[in-house]
């Protein structure tokens, strides 16, 4: 497909997905307290969004991923968060 | 249009929305054993649980005239308590020859844990002894790549075990390329919030092909969509794709897949 049929397809779904995120941030940032470590990583996340590269989704994908290779002791719960803590400071 | 939906977990799911499925185009819906959203208190809860998927699901599926196959095995939900899962897996090989018994599934990882791992080569080990396809699910959001890594190391391992009788689900863009390229088949999961949409899906197989590629809604209990698969079948048209190709992808594909096990049979 040509770029002007993928936005005419997709600018609009897009769009409203960004504003999205806007006012999420701006939501947090009227919250109350410190945020834990995932607000970082999704910080970091947005800036893989400026490449030129495309592949943007994958790294995105691993900005928020578990950057370890071994298998852990045991599990700390069932569930996943979506972001990891940084390996040189967890609570960051 | 006609699609096989090759991961749902019906038993989570209402008459209606078998309805819709046939409505849709249907063929069959393949049903791996999954975590229930609580953890079973012994193995006789998976006993039960076997029974259900080889027994009451199929004909809970046949009033609506669709064909019903699954896929056993304990979740890796499950797999900490060590004693537990091999107590499951000692129980599974009397099931094997049920008749709508696919394989072994869906195994694999959740948190990386040793005790996962290790419950993991058991259910390879269960799988290649007796000659099962096999459908792996690997990890959520920020344990799927950590996770998906370890787990194609751990089949790879197994020299028993044929690549092409492999499925790895739920990939993303992250993880797609490294189960290819390890000559595995991928299943990519089309879920609301987590795993992929439509829109991403439809990348995926334009950037990677199709080759070895199956989509599901791998609906549940949770936020997920039974017609999440006809629906990014009209994404692709969306896009311009033909109906062959379309065809290909979310019917043929898992019926290529699938049929390697001979019980795999449509009407």
């Amino acid at each position: 497909m040509t770029q002007q049929a993928l936005l005419d397809l997709y600018f609009i779904d897009a769009r409203s997905k960004l504003i999205d995120i806007a006012a999420f941030l701006d939501r947090i940032d009227r919250g109350e307290g410190p945020p834990d470590f995932r607000l970082k990583s999704f910080q970091k996340a947005l800036e893989e969004l400026q490449s030129t590269q495309p592949n943007r989704a994958q790294s995105v994908l691993m900005s928020l991923s578990d950057p370890t290779v071994e298998p852990i002791a045991k599990a700390p719960s069932k569930g996943a968060v979506g972001a990891y803590p940084s390996t040189e400071n967890p609570l960051s | 249009m006609r699609y096989i939906e090759p991961h749902g977990h019906m038993v989570s799911r209402t008459t209606d929305d078998y309805e819709a499925m046939i409505l849709a185009g249907c063929q069959a819906v393949c049903e791996p054993a999954f975590w229930a959203g609580f953890d079973r208190s012994g193995p006789e809860g998976f006993y039960d649980y076997f029974c259900q998927l080889t027994d009451y699901e199929p004909k809970r599926a046949a009033k609506f005239g669709l064909p019903h196959f699954t896929w056993l095995c304990i979740n890796p939900k499950e797999s900490e308590d060590t004693q537990l899962a091999k107590e499951v897996i000692a129980i599974i090989p009397q099931f094997l020859s049920r008749p709508n018994v696919l394989g072994i599934g869906e195994i694999g990882l959740n948190k990386n844990t040793r005790n996962e791992l290790h419950i993991l080569e058991q259910h390879l080990d269960l799988a290649a002894s007796h000659d099962q396809l096999i459908l792996v699910h690997t990890p959520h959001l920020e344990d799927k790549h950590k996770g998906t890594k370890l787990i194609l190391d751990a089949i790879k391992a197994d020299s028993r075990i044929q690549p092409n009788r492999v499925v790895i689900d739920h990939v993303e863009e992250h993880t797609i390329q490294m189960v290819l390229d390890s000559g595995f088949w991928a299943g990519i999961t089309l879920y609301p919030e987590s795993k992929t949409t439509p829109p991403r899906a439809v990348d995926m197989y334009e950037v990677y092909g199709a080759e070895q590629v199956w989509l599901n809604s791998a609906c549940d209990w949770g936020r997920s969509d039974p017609l999440a698969v006809p629906k990014t079948a009209v994404e692709m048209r969306r896009r311009g794709h033909s109906p062959e190709t379309i065809d290909k992808l979310i019917f043929q594909n898992p019926q290529r897949f699938l049929s390697q096990n001979p019980r795999f049979r449509l009407q």
